[in-house]
């Protein structure tokens, strides 16, 4: 068995060894990952601040309203992610329940009037002075770190469930649904039908990393698959998410709708060419014609103004932000570690795929942020918490030169 | 590590890779898509972008004046205030605008419901009026309203969401000497879709408010007219306000129109028109003992040598400005009803008359180029063949006479007699194959029977009879006739049973060999009755083919289009049609006999005073008999020297009396106006300029006197003081006292 000696120890342990642990680690720190995730923010905040500085119904006529709120979300974030990654995990372990129950109490406190509608969805909860929150957006938090918790909890039998011939049994499975399930029930209700797609597709990407067998996923796919057609076939799903879905593939099937969106983003990254039309400069953006354009459909603006080669490099960003995330988990050598890791990358990977697939027209619509680049400060709190949280498993899980047995 | 360990720990690092793959391949999926949109197929949407954000302004074009001979503008531009009404913005309001609509229908004087009726679009469930254009565009509610009416709107923007008040060019006819000329200058109307399919064909800007040139000269001339808007192209943002300016192009006024019109001369036609309908109007018909009716008529005069129209007048007429700012259903309906004699018509170029005896220039032109001679004929009393009697007019009969005292006194029989004979020669009733119908060829020759081309638009052709016509006409109607002549005309035996009687008669007549053409056809039709139908225009336009010296001219009121600036855009050159084929001494004869006519003839009366030793005047009466209606009056002449310009002046008069009488009278008065002989000063060379009017640099037009009244004619004893009408070129050389009369015969 496979355990680096900094895992397992609580906060008071070792206080000898204190100072070279500290030096290992910070060796050990991973750079790439939070410089990726502060590239894509000052990149986002470009975008943010290209697309918003015309929209003075918004802005309030201050053209850099957004930038500053842009920055100040990342410099938090940021904040966030170091406290984070120097939590034992221990800390981090103990928190995931703490942290589960209150994310469900932010949930239901958007179900209650505490909560307000934006875009046909109940999602915020109004703090004040201007500042809200989006407690979905921290439900994926806590739903990656309770799964990471729940699959790898010690069975009853005082036998990992590495020893079983299942890696990951029934009862565990039955116990993920419900620490995913719970707040993604709620979510759905809000509506808030992207972040209940995170969520699920999170969950999907921990059982499956965490080991479960083909036929057990197998099993599960088919019964998401059902669940799915019996929601749009028994009208459980709101119209506007239904032609939403509907939307992408035929745009003038909701045209003043979902349909005028997608039609929207899609002139406005068409029309932005190999280089674009120059940063400030792309038409569509400063018409405003691309509806959400600093939150959901902030790849426009990357798009039309910085051409397909703006667009690749920001996919690239992605690309090394993910194969990172990855890279991580791979040489991560425990369970939990992994999961958070494995989790962290498919919640990161499905949203960028899923916004900026809607974007140009292959996804359909949902109301998705792009992590990092999107304006928003739940999500940009949540993303660096999740990158703290990987850069914690760095420091702590993952295995030095050299293995003992 | 147990096996188990190791099967998942594979396990999970398989799934990891097979993780990395996944991601690769979606980050590749949305590149390949990223790069499908911005390179492979980026084009396209740069186009449609380009339509999405850039919203084309245009800025109307002045368009083009009318102008008379002298540059007085017959139709120009007027700036006028119009309120309009988005109606967007309007009907988005809280109560759906309805407030806002009774607020303006109070302020223009109307009702809410006569506004919403306007800016609703149109459909075909939907009655008139509605909106035929864009929903986008601002509906125009009310041209050219008051100041007061527009400040209460701009003043109160708050009051009037989405209602505009605004700057906009109306036509306006300014009227020198109250002239009417509705016939001439047309009207406009709002493009129709297929007059905006046409321009956006041939990458013209026009819109759907956009007026364009529907009847008259405004029609025909429409293209230079109206100029081309200017185009400024602007980057809006969603909500439609502007960014930038991507493109911008001034507008080109549109160019003057110089017509050959003179505003004294068709203002004196006008007056003289009306007074030879109230003088029919006085006078009692003969043929039914009734006042005539005077229903219609139409009067024109040409420039001899040159086809240009210098007055064209038509009655009934309307009021052109009823067209200004859209015309109302009502108006539209009295333009065009039957009550009240389709004043919208021009008699003078799309009515068609019997043109009587004037034709006889026509027959002797025929007859003499036939191998006629002008000998000696019989004015019989009347011409007798196969049981039928052709009498001459009134049963008149001056014995053996020449043949240009035949012309002069009209006598009928002597023609009768001629036209039998060609008949005869033809063939008679079984014709030859090839008959020669000199008279009809001599018409067409003369371009009766087919459009004088004249630039307006939707002239009638008139119609020549002959031999072939007859057949075809037979043709096409033969089973209508034979229909008729079994069933009769039940619908008009109630009111006139006569009628009906006699239309079965001609039904039955028609049905059995309407095909033939008889001897009482070609009888007939040597005095220009019967069948055939003539426009003033075509019968003015015969005389200025015998007055110039046998040029057939193309009748043209077009004559030179001029720039805003004052630079020739287009000569518009006489255009001749044809050489007539006559001979210089058919000419000669006919002119002889026509000048005979105006002295000692049958329309010397209408040249009583007349300086025929100065400017010796020609004339042709004619009184047309027409079934069923009274006589139709026709009157022709044309005076002038051999150098100086000669003037035709055609008159006709529906059941109108006779050609002496009702028109002869006026033809003589616009005759000695366009010579001055009015005003006591006798000119050979006119009153009327002969050079374009020049247009300034600048776009001024001339400064030109005041014309408001005609000028006065001075007492008969004292020349007058000045002719106020400003003619340039009326200070005459060698003035003789109009007393000298016949000095030839």
């Amino acid at each position: 068995m496979t355990l680096n000696p900094a895992v397992n120890k609580g906060p008071a342990a070792m206080p000898v060894a204190e100072t070279r642990r500290r030096s290992s680690r910070l060796r050990r720190f991973d750079w790439v990952l939070p410089g990726t995730a502060l590239a894509l923010s000052v990149y986002g905040a470009v975008l943010v601040w290209s697309a918003t500085r015309g929209r003075t119904s918004l802005t309030g006529g201050d053209p850099q309203f957004f930038l500053k709120r842009h920055l100040m979300n990342l410099v938090i974030g940021l904040v966030l992610m170091a406290g984070t990654s120097v939590l034992s995990y221990a800390w981090v372990r103990a928190c995931a329940p703490v942290f589960s129950v209150l994310s469900l109490f932010g949930l239901l406190a958007v179900l209650t009037p505490l909560g307000t509608t934006i875009n046909g969805a109940h999602s915020w909860i109004v703090l004040g002075g201007g500042f809200s929150i989006q407690p979905a957006e921290f439900a994926k938090v806590a739903v990656v770190l309770g799964l990471a918790v729940v699959l790898t909890l010690k069975s009853s039998t005082g036998v990992l469930s590495e020893h079983v011939a299942e890696a990951v049994p029934p009862r565990r499975i039955a116990a993920a649904a419900v620490v995913a399930g719970v707040p993604t029930g709620i979510i759905m209700l809000l509506p808030d039908l992207g972040s209940a797609m995170v969520i699920m597709v999170a969950t999907a990407g921990l059982l499956v990393f965490a080991g479960t067998s083909g036929k057990w996923l197998a099993l599960l796919g088919v019964g998401a698959a059902t669940a799915a057609v019996a929601a749009t076939q028994l009208h459980l799903l709101a119209q506007h998410q239904v032609n939403r879905f509907a939307a992408f593939a035929d745009p003038h099937l909701d045209p003043q709708g979902v349909g005028y969106n997608t039609a929207q983003a899609r002139l406005a990254i068409g029309s932005g060419g190999v280089l674009g039309k120059g940063l400030f400069n792309g038409t569509q953006t400063n018409g405003r014609y691309v509806p959400e354009q600093q939150t959901d459909f902030v790849f426009t603006v990357a798009g039309e103004e910085l051409g397909f080669v703006g667009g690749v490099v920001l996919i690239a960003l992605f690309a090394v932000l993910l194969l990172r995330g990855i890279a991580i988990a791979r040489q991560c050598d425990d369970l939990f570690g992994m999961l958070v890791c494995a989790g962290v990358v498919s919640w990161f990977a499905f949203e960028t795929f899923e916004n900026i697939g809607m974007t140009l027209g292959i996804m359909p619509v949902a109301g998705i942020p792009l992590p990092f680049v999107s304006y928003g400060g739940s999500s940009m709190f949540a993303s660096f918490i999740a990158i703290g949280l990987v850069e914690n498993v760095r420091l702590r899980a993952t295995r030095p030169a050299v293995t003992l047995d | 590590m147990t096996s188990a360990q190791s099967r998942l720990a594979d396990r999970r690092r398989t799934r990891l890779m097979v993780l990395r793959v996944l991601v690769l391949a979606l980050l590749a999926t949305l590149v390949g898509r990223l790069w499908y949109l911005q390179v492979r197929t980026g084009q396209t949407f740069r186009d449609a972008a380009a339509a999405n954000d850039v919203r084309t302004v245009v800025t109307p074009a002045v368009r083009g004046d009318i102008l008379d001979d002298q540059g007085r503008p017959l139709v120009d531009n007027r700036s006028a205030l119009t309120l309009s009404v988005d109606r967007n913005t309007l009907l988005g309001g809280r109560d759906h605008g309805a407030a806002t609509l009774a607020r303006l229908a109070s302020v223009l004087g109307t009702t809410p419901q006569a506004i919403s009726d306007q800016i609703r679009t149109c459909a075909p469930n939907i009655p008139k009026p509605c909106w035929n254009g864009s929903p986008l565009q601002p509906i125009p509610v009310a041209r050219n309203v008051s100041v007061q009416q527009a400040l209460a709107v701009s003043e109160q923007h708050d009051l009037f969401p989405g209602v505009l008040a605004g700057p906009d060019t109306i036509r306006r006819f300014p009227a020198p000497y109250s002239l009417n000329a509705a016939h001439i200058l047309g009207y406009l109307s709002p493009a129709t879709e297929k007059e905006l399919g046409a321009a956006a064909a041939k990458g013209e800007v026009m819109q759907r408010s956009d007026l364009v040139g529907r009847a008259g000269l405004e029609a025909t001339y429409d293209s230079y007219l109206r100029g081309k808007p200017g185009v400024t192209q602007v980057a809006v943002d969603i909500v439609g306000h502007a960014q930038s300016t991507v493109a911008d192009t001034a507008p080109v006024d549109g160019d003057h129109l110089v017509t050959s019109i003179d505003a004294r001369i068709q203002a004196i036609t006008e007056k003289e028109l009306a007074a030879a309908v109230a003088r029919a109007r006085s006078q009692t018909s003969p043929t039914n003992g009734k006042p005539y009716v005077a229903d219609s008529a139409a009067a024109v005069v040409l420039e001899a040598r040159t086809g240009r129209v210098v007055a064209m007048a038509s009655t009934p007429t309307y009021d052109p400005n009823v067209w200004t700012g859209g015309i109302s259903q009502a108006d539209y309906a009295a333009l065009t009803g039957e009550s009240a004699g389709t004043p919208l018509l021009s008699r003078a170029y799309q009515g068609q008359f019997a043109p009587g005896s004037t034709f006889k220039a026509v027959t002797t032109a025929a007859m003499l180029q036939d191998g006629f001679g002008t000998g000696t004929y019989d004015c019989s009393p009347s011409f007798s063949y196969g049981g039928q009697s052709f009498t001459n007019f009134e049963g008149e009969a001056f014995g053996p006479i020449s043949l240009k005292r035949a012309i002069e006194v009209s006598c009928d029989t002597v023609f009768y007699r001629v036209a039998f004979d060609m008949w005869q020669r033809d063939g008679g009733m079984k014709p030859v194959a090839h008959p020669a119908e000199p008279i009809a060829t001599m018409a067409h020759a003369f371009g009766l029977g087919a459009r004088t081309g004249i630039d307006l638009p939707g002239e009638a052709a008139g119609d020549i009879q002959d031999r072939a016509e007859k057949q075809a006409t037979w043709n096409k109607m033969h089973g209508i006739w034979c229909k008729r002549a079994k069933d009769g005309y039940p619908e008009l035996a109630g009111p006139d049973p006569e009628r009906a009687k006699y239309l079965q008669a001609i039904a039955k007549e028609n049905c059995v060999d309407g095909n033939q053409y008889k001897p009482g056809d070609a009888v007939i039709s040597a005095i220009g009755q019967g069948g055939d139908l003539v426009t003033p225009l075509q019968l003015a336009r015969v005389y200025a083919a015998i007055a110039n010296g046998g040029s057939l001219m193309q009748p043209q009121i077009g004559r030179a289009l001029v720039s805003p600036d004052g630079k020739l855009v287009k000569d518009l050159a006489p255009i001749v049609t044809r050489k007539l084929p006559v001979s210089g001494s058919t000419l000669g004869f006919l002119k002889d006999a026509l000048h005979g006519t105006a002295v000692e003839g049958t329309a010397a009366p209408a040249f009583a005073g007349w300086p025929q030793n100065v400017i010796p005047a020609y004339a042709k009466t004619g009184t047309a008999e027409v079934y069923g209606k009274q006589t139709t009056s026709c009157f022709v002449a044309f005076a002038g020297t051999e150098t100086g310009p000669r003037y035709v002046v055609a008159m006709m008069v529906s059941q109108g009396g006779t050609g002496v009488g009702t028109s002869g009278p006026s033809v003589g008065n616009i005759l000695k106006a366009l010579f001055g002989v009015d005003m006591g000063k006798p000119d050979p060379n006119g009153t009327l300029p002969t050079a374009l009017p020049a247009i300034r640099p600048d776009g001024l037009l001339p400064a030109l006197p005041p014309a408001t009244t005609l000028p006065t004619p001075p007492p008969p004893p004292a020349p007058g003081t000045g002719d106020s009408g400003g003619s340039g070129t009326s200070q005459q050389t060698a003035a003789s006292p109009p007393s000298a009369k016949k000095p030839t015969t």
